[in-house]
């Protein structure tokens, strides 16, 4: 360590970055300074700003990729504020203060009210259910031995098993997102499960009233030690009201051996107007490495998001792991998404599933990309594809683009997908039974999506389809 | 890169390339400018992803000046298919007037080398060539464009059905060696015309030259073109072709490619449905083994209503080769009642055999029914166990299982003696035995 780093490190102290509260908030703009600001505030180990900064440079010599199946005007890197929420949002006072198009929305989800005022960052009392919902899973999770904290709380009093898995999935040069989320990640949520032991709850940062506002630069680390199991849920039913046009999160799962991870999301971000304006752009680098005989499974709802732009992926490391992939992606209005997976098979016997459906209506555009890759050494690898796309309307768009990608001839593969039109017969059989065209969609959809669903944990499979139902909303008629 | 080719086009210019219509040379000037521009693909161009052309773009392939060959007919016999067709017979991109015939045509069919109809019809190929086979973004048909020395013409007139399959026969020998061969074909069947045509590519000895072959292909309102590829080349040779397609209302475009030649070799299929109704099928073969590379890019293009595609694609790899297959079925937003279908299939032989494919929709139009499928296995053992179990050797039962595979490809072939000369052909490589 450098004696100039830590004048610089003091010198920003002193101005008062992190005493004074109406100052907390970081000049806009992104330089080596903001992402020793970043550190210096939450404290952190000298190893771990290395990192941020050797990310931040990596960053730097990137650029912004374009490959994808989606458009949108060129992001000014520089005019956005890293760190804290931009001042600009005044909490709000009350729910009147609202959008009513969202409280309509919260109550066809259900949603009871103290929650909704915390969705909107509306102070709310201190004993509010989540908290101690929170605090009895903690003393449970205790008494285990499961680590369960945001990412900052991690870096304090775990340091030395943030130091091994960190950047161990999804490296700071992987990508130009994961490498901008490496320089500049605020907060998240970390997961340790010790050896052998069965998580004993669904863990969800629903719940954990920390992670709330984490938000634009996320950072998960999720590790299963050999032999044990946890299932993990993030997000949220409900769409958040954001500020932050740029979301690039990274998620990385570590599953040792014999052990088994479960990541199910429900995405649910600001979609934009009807005219395609504002919402959230959504470029998450999600990714897990299954040792022997491990399983990890993505189960993923993404209905929200302007962009959504991401390829959970298991790298099957060790012999035997076993990954999976299950998807439902809703584009309306103008929403726009490229999304699937990448399973990369290493270790013998390996088995991957993918199971993809793709739902497009008004004018959006859904794209399923993913690639298979089978390595020389990987004997008796074994992948299931199928992807299918629902069209609703004349003015939307479904692509498919699969990789498939083998070097072994002891390789089983097998790719499948479709596109079709929703069915006019079932609509009318549903209208028939005095349903209207906006149940029967529902209905369809939920038909379609099944496979899915019934990968999710249950109360969260039954928010899904009413979301769906939702996000579909006037797509006929 | 391209850079020492530039030598060669002033060169081609100003000996035989600056002939022809006025709007030729500018239109070769025009296509090299744009190869010099582009440069040969790389592996980070998309289409490319997986087929390196580095072994073609760090050679540089000198323009071929043939003599006036020595080989007879019964030296082409085994690649006739049929001795009787009417054929066109090229021998290292030269016209072989003395082992073509093509005589028995009714006789408002034209069927004639490119260089004849320059001359004697230069309006109407000027309309045709190169209408189809743009260059703006591919680097191989801009080389042809700029070098293509000659070709053949087919035009088929309305409401004729010409019903015994044209053969066009390309032949390279040693004296092919470093060298390249811009072949061109311009096909066009008017109102329900109808007509077979087969492209043969033969190498009859072990020697390195790039064939870069571009086709166009009109099919006009109601009429049906069946057009078959079949790629032999050298085992040291480099084969790149495009067929670029239109297809008019109720029109029936058919085409098989087989490639089984060449060290490295990129076939592209595109075609665009143009007109209500029209259908499309695309089916091919390719069976690799060594350190082969074989690339088959298909893009059909849905434009009009009700129209329908159909793929299917085998591949059998032994060896260390590589077999790619890339697909694209696009829907326009105008192309309602699409239906698609694209199968692609793999056999892998040996532990080093390779395979990408990448089959990928794009739809804009909501009332269509498109599917893929793709799969890649080795042979199946409970077949194999259940062939040993009737009393078939290991190696039999491989062979003939290897051969079943191949030949749901083949039998999509519908010229008869074409198939049976296929079949033969795929038998023999498996089997090592000869077909009685």
């Amino acid at each position: 360590m450098s004696s100039s780093i830590e004048a610089l490190v003091n010198k920003e102290y002193a101005y008062g970055f992190v005493t004074d509260v109406e100052s907390d908030t970081i000049p806009v703009g992104l330089t080596e300074d903001t992402v020793r600001l970043i550190s210096a505030k939450k404290n952190e180990p000298q190893w771990l700003l290395d990192w941020r900064l050797k990310a931040f440079r990596r960053w730097q010599s990137m650029t912004e990729p374009h490959w994808s199946n989606v458009s949108y005007p060129p992001i000014d890197y520089q005019a956005q504020t890293y760190y804290s929420a931009p001042k600009s949002v005044k909490p709000l006072q009350s729910l009147a203060d609202v959008d009513p198009e969202l409280l309509k929305t919260y109550e066809k989800l259900g949603i009871s009210l103290t929650e909704q005022k915390r969705l909107n960052g509306i102070a709310v009392d201190a004993i509010f259910d989540s908290v101690s919902v929170g605090t009895t899973m903690k003393t449970e999770l205790e008494k285990v031995g499961v680590i369960f904290c945001s990412f900052g709380e991690a870096v304090q009093h775990h340091p030395e098993l943030v130091q091994k898995y960190l950047g161990s999935v999804v490296p700071y040069s992987d990508n130009f997102f994961a490498a901008l989320n490496s320089a500049v990640f605020s907060d998240g949520s970390f997961v340790y499960v010790p050896k052998g032991v069965k998580c004993p709850l669904e863990l969800s940062t629903y719940f954990r009233i920390n992670a709330a506002n984490t938000g634009q630069f996320e950072r998960t680390l999720i590790v299963a030690d050999e032999g044990a199991s946890v299932s993990y849920l993030e997000g949220c039913t409900a769409p958040k009201r954001d500020e932050n046009q740029l979301h690039a999160a990274v998620v990385e799962i570590i599953a040792l051996d014999r052990s088994s991870v479960k990541y199910s999301t429900v995405q649910n971000w600001y979609a934009g107007d009807k005219n395609g304006v504002g919402g959230i752009y959504n470029f998450v680098t999600k990714r897990g490495k299954a040792m022997t005989d491990a399983k990890i499974s993505w189960t993923q709802v993404e209905t929200g998001s302007a962009i959504t732009w991401k390829y959970p992926s298991v790298i099957l490391q060790g012999d035997n792991s076993v990954g999976e992939f299950y998807s439902v992606a809703v584009v309306n209005g103008m929403q726009q998404a490229d999304t699937g997976t990448k399973m990369i098979h290493i270790g013998r016997n390996t088995k991957s599933t993918i199971i993809s459906k793709g739902i497009s209506a008004g004018k959006g555009q859904n794209s399923y990309r993913g690639q298979v890759k089978v390595l020389p050494k990987a004997e008796g690898a074994r992948n299931y594809t199928q992807c299918d796309s629902m069209l609703i309307g004349n003015a939307c768009g479904a692509h498919t683009f699969p990789y498939i990608e083998i070097a072994n001839n002891t390789a089983t593969l097998e790719h499948e997908a479709s596109t079709s039109k929703i069915g006019e017969d079932q609509i009318f059989y549903c209208k028939a039974r005095g349903l209207n065209a906006e149940h029967a969609i529902s209905l369809i959809v939920a038909g379609f999506c099944k496979e899915v669903f019934k990968e999710l944990p249950m109360e969260f499979a039954l928010e899904a389809q009413q979301l769906l139902g939702i996000s579909l909303e006037g797509s006929v008629g | 890169m391209t850079t020492p080719y530039t030598e060669q086009f002033e060169a081609f210019s100003a000996n035989g390339g600056g002939e022809g219509p006025s709007w030729l040379p500018a239109l070769r000037k025009k296509a090299f400018e744009r190869f010099h521009a582009l440069g040969f693909p790389t592996t980070r161009d998309e289409d490319w992803h997986f087929t390196s052309v580095t072994p073609i773009a760090e050679k540089t392939f000198k323009s071929l000046k043939p003599a006036a060959t020595t080989l007879t007919l019964s030296d082409l016999e085994p690649h006739l298919v049929d001795a009787e067709w009417n054929r066109l017979v090229f021998v290292n991109g030269r016209l072989e007037p003395a082992l073509s015939q093509y005589g028995s045509l009714p006789a408002d069919v034209q069927l004639a080398p490119l260089s004849e109809l320059l001359r004697e019809e230069p309006a109407w190929v000027e309309t045709h060539l190169g209408s189809l086979a743009g260059f703006d973004k591919a680097a191989f048909t801009a080389m042809n464009t700029a070098f293509m020395q000659d070709g053949v013409v087919l035009r088929v007139p309305t409401g004729e059905v010409v019903d015994v399959p044209i053969h066009i026969l390309h032949v390279t020998d040693e004296k092919a060696q470093g060298g390249a061969i811009h072949p061109r074909l311009l096909i066009v069947a008017e109102a329900l015309a109808q007509v077979m045509l087969v492209e043969s590519f033969v190498g009859l000895d072990s020697a390195s030259y790039l064939v870069n072959a571009v086709a166009e292909v009109v099919v006009g309102n109601g009429a049906r073109v069946d057009h078959y590829k079949v790629q032999r080349e050298s085992r040291d040779a480099y084969h790149v072709g495009t067929t670029q397609v239109v297809q008019g209302r109720d029109s029936i475009y058919h085409s098989f490619s087989y490639a089984a030649g060449g060290s490295l070799s990129r076939t592209n299929v595109y075609t665009k449905l143009a007109g209500t109704g029209g259908e499309a099928r695309l089916n091919g073969l390719y069976v690799l083994d060594g350190a082969q590379h074989a690339d088959h890019q298909t893009f059909v293009e849905h434009i009009a209503e009700s129209c329908a595609s159909r793929e299917l694609y085998c591949g059998v790899l032994d060896g260390q080769s590589h077999g790619v297959f890339n697909g694209k079925v696009f829907v326009d937003p105008q192309a309602q009642k699409t239906d698609g279908k694209q199968t692609n299939k793999a056999l892998l032989l040996s532990p080093q055999a390779r395979v990408d494919t990448k089959p990928q929709l794009e739809i804009f139009a909501d009332d269509v029914k498109c599917t893929h499928g793709a799969t890649v296995g080795r042979i199946d053992e409970m077949a194999l166990f259940y062939l040993k179990s009737r009393g078939i050797g290991a190696e039999s039962a491989r062979a003939l299982l290897t051969y079943a595979f191949a030949a749901e490809a083949l039998e999509t072939i519908e010229i008869d003696a074409l198939r049976l000369d296929l079949e033969r052909q795929v038998f023999e490589r498996f089997t090592h035995s000869q077909l009685v």
